[in-house]
């Protein structure tokens, strides 16, 4: 199929053996890989989003193209998709009662009002 | 890039007959409410097939419109312009990857919509049919197209599907570059030379039809839009988008005295409504339906690279079919 293209290189190319199409198999296009990105030393690394590769060494390389062309980075990780154990969003039910559990919190021991209560009675005894 | 992606001519209407409606109406609450949908949710049927359509044509989009400005790679104006040139369409293409990775989660692979693409089952953005003829077409598809752009995805961006949503932020703000460098182009050749005046004024006379064609025919009220905007899949109406850019765009081009090829564009001051001449829609859903000055080549291109590419992926993928034996 010759194309009268604008692009030279485009009229160069023998685009020819283009017209027929094979379907593309599965994982032709790899696996996915979750991408975490570290933009200071010390920070954490948070999870940025996904990459295909076909092993973690080219999932890194895929991953600085992908993730760290711009702003500040200084270290990326990836993990294999699959190698990833979550919960599932619809029991999240399970973490409701956490807001509730003030014993866990600093703010929930009120030592100052206690003394205060102490200082004010033992004032009041001496009265 | 992007932009009247999500069109179904005749669309059936959506059906949620089949669905649980207890759970149904619990999935519409959490809409109402501003949360978002997470690929391990329950969902409609129809949510998850109207998502994965629009995601995908969206990626398609990416990929595809990079064909037109990475012919001009090669041919342009300056190292500063080339650079720019690169890292966009860089960019583009990144776009294309992040949003395959989020259609993906709702269940359909990189290599079926890729699949569908090549073998024209599945769309994408109809202005990358149009040829970049000049420097100067680069100019207006950098600043016009891209604006067009933003003012879809930021739209989109607010929706309820959160893997979509978390890749819109990052590409609206790479876009916000892309738009910039464009409109740097844009004025370089309006405050130009006369010859680089009438380039620049050949080319948005092209790109101007293609242009109002963008965000697509203005949406008949049904009762599929309207469940559609209520699932928070579409965010704003096509005519709502439009009028945004003309209202945001337009002056900026009349300001440097570049004209626009409709006589009957303006700003009604009274409604603050934008009037324009009826976009030729006929043309429209021709050039989608294959008939598009470009459309051949663009197909053919990417089908070259696909194919062309196979035997890396291959290689790729199996290390250990290493040659063993010396070749020479």
């Amino acid at each position: 199929m010759a194309i009268n293209s604008l692009d030279p290189r485009i009229k160069r190319a023998d685009l020819a053996g283009a017209s027929g199409f094979t379907a593309l198999s599965e994982r032709e296009h790899w696996e996915p890989y979750a991408v975490f990105h570290q933009d200071k030393r010390g920070e954490q690394h948070i999870f940025v989003g996904i990459v295909h590769a076909p092993d973690p060494e080219l999932a890194l390389v895929f991953a600085k193209e992908q993730f760290g062309r711009r702003k500040k980075t200084v270290n990326i990780w990836v993990v294999r998709s699959s190698d990833i154990f979550t919960f599932a969003h619809e029991d999240e039910d399970m973490f409701a009662t956490i807001p509730e559990k003030i014993y866990r919190e600093a703010a929930g021991y009120p030592v100052r009002k206690r003394i205060n209560k102490y200082l004010h009675d033992l004032e009041e005894s001496h009265k | 890039m992007y932009g009247n992606a999500y069109i179904e001519k005749d669309a059936k209407p959506i059906s949620v007959e089949n669905e649980d409606e207890e759970k149904l109406a619990a999935f519409e609450a959490r809409i109402t409410r501003g949360e978002k949908i997470e690929p391990d949710d329950w969902m409609p049927a129809e949510y998850r097939k109207q998502l994965t359509r629009m995601i995908e044509q969206h990626a398609h989009s990416e990929i595809m419109g990079a064909l037109p400005e990475g012919t001009w790679i090669t041919r342009a104006p300056s190292f500063k312009r080339k650079l720019a040139l690169v890292a966009k369409v860089q960019d583009e293409v990144g776009h294309g990857h992040l949003l395959y990775s989020a259609a993906e989660t709702l269940g359909k692979t990189r290599e079926a919509m890729i699949g569908d693409l090549l073998t024209g089952k599945s769309k994408y953005s109809n202005i990358f049919n149009y040829p970049a003829k000049s420097w100067a077409d680069i100019a207006v598809i950098g600043f016009l197209v891209d604006a067009g752009a933003i003012i879809n995805q930021l739209a989109n961006a607010k929706g309820s599907y959160g893997p979509y949503c978390r890749a819109l932020e990052r590409i609206c703000y790479e876009e916000s570059f892309h738009l910039k460098q464009g409109y740097d182009a844009f004025v370089a050749l309006a405050t130009g030379t006369p010859a680089q005046r009438e380039m620049l004024q050949d080319a948005v006379n092209r790109w101007w039809p293609p242009m109002m064609h963008f965000f697509g025919p203005p949406d008949k009220l049904s009762v599929h839009t309207e469940r559609l905007m209520r699932w928070k899949v579409k965010m704003a109406s096509n005519e709502d988008m439009r009028q945004e850019f003309l209202e945001q765009y337009v002056p900026k081009i009349w300001e440097l005295g570049i004209t626009l090829p409709d006589p009957k564009l303006k700003k009604n001051e009274a409604t603050g409504i934008w009037e324009y001449t009826e976009p030729d829609w006929d043309e429209f859903f021709r050039v989608i339906n294959g008939d598009g000055p470009c459309n051949a080549e663009r197909m053919a291109v990417r089908r070259y690279a696909e194919q062309h590419g196979h035997w890396v992926r291959e290689a790729l993928r199996s290390p250990s079919h290493a040659q063993e034996v010396p070749y020479a």
